[in-house]
């Protein structure tokens, strides 16, 4: 799309008045999308509910081989990342490059380590066999250790559906988040935001910032829900 | 109705059609009536492919027993004709290929919000209908477009295929709701309020917000369907504990919004053409603007009238019903109130009105069965025969089909600067309108009977009602061939249109045919409603 | 907006509307002439009517029928109307500027609005009558597969499709008695009952009476029920009406209606009585382990007595309280843990699930049925 100069010297595309203008209808744009994402996890947490009700000792007994102290960290990390997230958001705001390089790339190092501790926590239920559905093929014998005398659940496989359903889609939102933050973390390294033009730095802030609310829900609703 | 219009446009050389050249920079335009014109291609196209599927389906139901295909084949066909036509045609047709032409003319824009959303929307469409279409290669689904659990998880990879196709498409649809919503917010022209955009775009606001909002809930529910025919993950599975009936949930918590993605921007259409055909204000506008809204709000509750025999508790079955039944108030409000606007109009009978009112006669009927319907105790004995294939064959084809000939016949000058010839028009929408009828009709009948529906043979005595259905076919078949000769007709040899062939009041008529790259060569300035005639 | 021009207008405009309606009623009272008499209806339209309840839901029908064609005459005859008489004489006609009239917009809206909410109650009241299952009623379990119905009476007696002479098949005929109610527990079955194979598993079906105009899917997982009073005797067909592959139109079975002494002969000749599926269960309660935790006589052993078990109201398990029916003692030996009775230890019975096979937990649930 063809771009006009306007007085200021920012940038915006021809089919709006100013730079002021493209920027709140961007937002407003960011914002239904992240409607569309939050009704698109809402099915899955419609579903939760549903067979929680249903089988609440599939859920019991399956959060009993997630550990909290890791689903603790990497809500910390998280949380983190949105907190330098929005220092990028900031400092985009005010110019002020190196800083805003910076955060935005502590905000993918965050991501990384969220991402590294995911990977730690899915190696350790694969090797047991604690697969989705069907794909289960964990010996109970091996499991003793973490339910202690709990009775295991015939379908507890269901639990690993909901949990790699809900953190793997929570999962590849984190890397196309972190995709998004190295993108406009290089358009900051060239110099393209300042006071006037911020609104890819925004629009992927808050796409991060719902990336984080989900997984406030995950955890206690995966790791603590015994 | 606007200060600053720009006929002497029309003597401008540079229009949207010639601004750039070549195959390359149709794939990469970013301009929206370009865009339209890619949709209108491709929803042309699949409509042709999902038609021949109709079209062999009828052949076979010609007689009992075997006609021309084994079970096997008819099923599929059968899935295919109604998945092409919901996720291909229809849905994208009215908001997608008319919507994006002319949104953002009428509000007096230069474009759509998000021009690069609205070019990745397309290609999420064609992308989709590649990955669906790859089924074929692994046997063909035979589903049914509904996709029930547990017959859909049967581990057949064309299924999973198919799925996915619908997944990517959905992507187009909430990429197209998103830029229609903040389009219609922020990109209106100086005084154009919100009780000045013309009722179109009332409708495809209204369907843009489903699209937003019903859409993810389809891609989530598509999502577990293909991770169930992959992982078993259990959840629609009633071998691992699953409920198959939540499928059916989850799946028309989408789609019966998704009806109404369908059938409102139709609405608008023939609000548009009621007005400009009859030379009239359209009476009631507030009232139908907002039935728009009102029938979006509702739809999201009324999901379960597909599940009246599906074991779910009395009460809920109720509750849906009468649900189900507050929709047909809005929709009634605006039957009647295009029926007012005629009143008093000077009604030129083209071949746009004709098939606005031909649209009022069909959807009237549509209309009034789904009410048989929505009452559970008679759900219970049409609920999945033929009876339901007819009423819904009213609606999307009687309705939005017809609504989208009437558009395309109606803007076919803006968009191409050529008239269409219409007396072929017309007939077009002869054949087309009667064939309808004899096709569709029967099957009121024929549900009645108790014929279910997705039958491949039936009892000897319903076979000449189906016969006649079949011949019907064939008449819509042939005019549907007449229509898109009249199309290509006008489009190599249209004699010039002028800018406002129709003498029509909303701002797309005001700039010149074809319209210049950027709509207009100044910005309109609105100083009152969209439909002056005076 | 003038004003003014429109009010003088609407005056006009309703008469044209009222005469409109004038006609319109007059036309509408002769089809309801034609329509509400109800054998030109079922000649013509439906099946003929065979249960009480079908008779209800085609008052319905023909209402609905009636009213749409008055309100059809009325939209479209009027639009016919206006495009008739209004049509464009000269390039310069003047149009009236109308912009709305709230009375009858209000009418518009209002008067449906009535007649929907009426149709709905009605509907209401009608179906209510279909879901009320009526206490001592035949039962007969129903088991549909692809592409198959197959029916088990009490007393052992099973009808399935055969072949005739010609290698054409005969679709099963479930024979009932005329004037007694029948209650049919049904579910969904795999095509073969040992298979392992992944892509044979039960589907969705939907088991239809024209005739009797009601109809209720088979869910995999679960019982679903359905019952009739047929007053007629008869055949009718019985049709599966959710799509569940290739063969979804040729799953057809008969129904026959015959009298009271008739369906009794039927009933004990060939394959009836030797061994009624209580009878089987009564040997899988012994042979499965049962009998050592559930008695017979109401006293406590492991697990609750199954005396006068079936039927009991508000029957409280841990948390909450169900009624004891087919669906709970299914789900009660297939997956005990999910209700437990109250002050009883979770946990102790084993599941059954996959050890029993379909028929089997049928027949245990109708030995239980007879511990009163």
């Amino acid at each position: 799309m063809s771009t006009a100069k306007t007085g200021s010297g920012y940038h915006h595309a021809h089919h709006y008045d100013s730079a002021e203008h493209e920027y709140v209808s961007s937002k407003q744009g960011v914002w239904l999308f992240l409607c569309t994402e939050i009704l698109m996890f809402g099915g899955l947490f419609v579903g939760y509910a549903i067979f929680h009700h249903i089988y609440p000792e599939i859920f019991k007994v399956g959060s009993k081989f997630t550990d909290w102290r890791l689903g603790a960290a990497n809500t910390v990390v998280l949380l983190g990342s949105s907190f330098t997230m929005a220092l990028g958001i900031y400092y985009s705001q005010k110019k002020e490059q190196s800083k805003a390089v910076a955060m935005l790339a502590i905000t993918i190092l965050c991501g990384a380590i969220f991402m590294g501790i995911k990977y730690i926590e899915y190696s350790h239920k694969i090797h047991l066999g604690l697969l989705p559905g069907s794909w289960y093929t964990a010996d109970p014998a091996s499991l003793v250790k973490y339910v202690g005398d709990m009775e295991i659940p015939s379908n507890l496989p269901m639990y690993f559906s909901f949990y790699y359903m809900m953190t793997g889609i929570h999962g590849i939102h984190v890397l196309v988040g972190m995709g998004l933050i190295a993108w406009v973390m290089i358009r900051a390294m060239k110099g393209e935001f300042g006071p006037h033009y911020y609104t890819p730095v925004e629009g992927v802030g808050l796409f991060w910032h719902l990336v984080d609310l989900v997984w406030i829900y995950l955890f206690p609703l995966l790791y603590l829900v015994s | 109705m606007a200060s600053g219009s720009t006929a002497s446009a029309a003597h401008h050389d540079h229009n949207y059609l010639n601004h750039e050249k070549g195959l390359w920079s149709w794939l990469t335009t970013l301009d929206h009536k370009r865009i339209g014109i890619l949709y209108f291609i491709t929803v042309a196209l699949f409509f042709l492919v999902g038609g021949i599927f109709a079209l062999l389906i009828r052949t076979e139901l010609f007689s009992s027993g075997q006609t021309i295909m084994t079970a096997d084949d008819y099923t599929r066909s059968m899935t295919y004709h109604g998945a092409i036509m919901v996720f291909f045609v229809i849905i994208p047709g009215i908001p997608a290929f008319l919507g994006n032409f002319f949104l953002p003319m009428q509000i007096g824009a230069k474009d759509v919000a998000f021009p690069r959303l609205n070019l990745l929307s397309w290609y999420c469409l064609i992308g989709g209908a590649a990955v669906a279409l790859t089924s074929l290669a692994f046997g063909g689904a035979d589903t049914g477009w509904t996709f029930y659990t547990p017959y859909s998880i049967s581990m057949k990879p064309a299924v999973i295929w198919m799925v996915m196709g619908a997944f990517i498409a959905g992507f187009s649809s909430i990429l197209t709701g998103l830029n229609f919503v903040v389009t219609t917010h922020k990109l209106r022209a100086p005084g154009m309020t919100m009780n000045r955009i013309p009722l179109f775009v009332w409708a495809l606001y209204s369907t843009a917000i489903i699209q937003v909002l019903a859409t993810p809930v389809l891609a989530i529910t598509l999502l577990l369907l293909a991770a169930e025919n992959i992982f078993g993950i259990g959840f629609f599975d009633p071998a691992l504990g699953g409920d198959p009936v939540l499928f059916q949930h989850f799946f028309w918590f989408y789609s019966h919004p998704a009806v109404y993605i369908m059938i409102l921007p139709a609405f608008g259409v023939i609000s548009e053409l009621i007005t400009a055909f009859s030379r009239k204000t359209i009476f009631g506008y507030t009232a139908i603007a907002y039935s728009s809204l009102a029938i979006a709000a509702v739809s999201f509750f009324v999901w379960g009238h597909h599940m009246f025999v599906s074991g779910q508790s009395e009460w809920a079955g109720v509750v849906f019903s009468f649900l189900t039944m507050l929709v047909g108030v809005p929709t009634a409000i605006k039957l009647f109130n295009w029926m007012a606007t005629l009143y008093k109009g000077s009604i030129n009978l083209s071949a746009p009105m004709l098939y606005a009112l031909g649209f009022m006669f069909l959807f009237t009927i549509g209309g009034v069965t789904g009410i048989f319907l929505a009452t559970i105790a008679t759900d219970v004995h049409f609920h999945d025969t033929y009876f339901v294939v007819a009423h819904f064959h009213y609606v999307m084809v009687g309705g939005t089909l017809m609504a989208i000939m009437g558009g395309i016949f109606y803007w076919f000058p803006k968009m191409f600067g050529k008239l269409v010839n219409d007396t072929v028009a017309r007939w077009s929408f002869f054949f087309i309108f009667m064939g309808f009828n004899v096709t569709f009709f029967p099957q009121f009948v024929l549900g009645s009977m108790g014929m279910p529906r997705r039958y491949f043979d039936y009892l000897p005595e319903y076979e000449y009602l189906n016969q006649l259905s079949t011949i019907g076919a064939y008449m819509i078949g042939i005019g549907f061939v007449i229509g898109g000769w009249a199309v290509i007709q006008g489009l190599l040899n249209g004699k010039p249109s002028g800018p406002n062939p129709w003498g029509a009041k909303t701002l797309e008529w005001t700039t010149a045919s074809p319209p210049p790259h950027e709509n207009f060569i100044q910005q309109p300035i609105v100083t009152a409603g969209p439909y002056e005639y005076r | 907006m003038n004003r003014g021009s429109e009010r003088s207008v609407m005056p006009q405009m309703k008469q044209q509307l009222s005469k409109q309606v004038k006609r319109a009623m007059a036309l509408g009272a002769a089809l309801v002439a034609m329509l509400a008499d109800k054998s030109v209806l079922a000649s013509t339209l439906m099946p003929p009517a065979v249960t009480k309840t079908a008779g209800e839901v085609d008052d319905i029908y023909i209402f609905l029928l009636v009213s749409s064609l008055i309100s059809f005459i009325i939209l479209i005859g009027g639009m016919i109307y206006f495009v008739v008489k209004y049509q464009r004489r000269s390039a310069t006609d003047k149009t009236a500027y109308i912009t709305h009239d709230h009375r009858l917009e209000f009418a518009w809206s209002f008067i449906p609005l009535v007649i929907f909410m009426f149709v709905f109650a009605w509907g209401w009241k009608v179906y209510h009558d279909m879901r009320a299952f009526p206490e001592n009623a035949l039962e007969v379990h129903v088991m549909a597969k692809k592409w198959d119905w197959r029916f088990l009476y009490k007393n052992g007696k099973e009808v399935t499709s055969a072949l005739d002479a010609k290698n054409e098949r005969v679709p099963a005929t479930m024979v009932v008695p005329v004037n007694r109610p029948v209650k049919l527990i049904m579910a969904s079955e795999k095509i073969s009952a040992n298979s392992t194979d992944p892509s044979d598993r039960p589907v969705l079906h939907s088991f239809y009476i024209p005739a009797m105009r009601i109809k209720q899917d088979v869910v995999p997982g679960r019982y679903t029920a359905l019952w009739f009073e047929a007053e007629k005797e008869g055949d009718y067909w019985v049709f599966c009406t959710e799509y569940c592959g290739a063969g979804h139109s040729a799953m057809k079975a008969k129904l026959k209606v015959v009298s009271n002494e008739e369906f009794e002969k039927w009933l004990s000749a060939e394959g009836g009585g030797e061994m009624s599926l209580a009878d089987v269960g009564r040997g899988l309660f012994g042979s499965q382990a049962c009998i050592g935790c559930h008695s017979l006589d109401g006293s406590r052993l492991v697990g609750p007595s199954f005396k006068g078990l079936f039927g009991a109201k508000a029957h409280k398990v841990e948390g909450s309280s169900v009624d004891v029916n087919e669906e709970y003692i299914r789900e009660s030996i297939l997956n005990p843990n999910a209700k437990v009775a109250a002050g009883y230890p979770p946990g102790v019975m084993p599941a059954y699930a996959g050890q029993l096979s379909d028929e089997q937990i049928l027949a245990l649930i109708e030995f239980i049925k007879t511990v009163k």
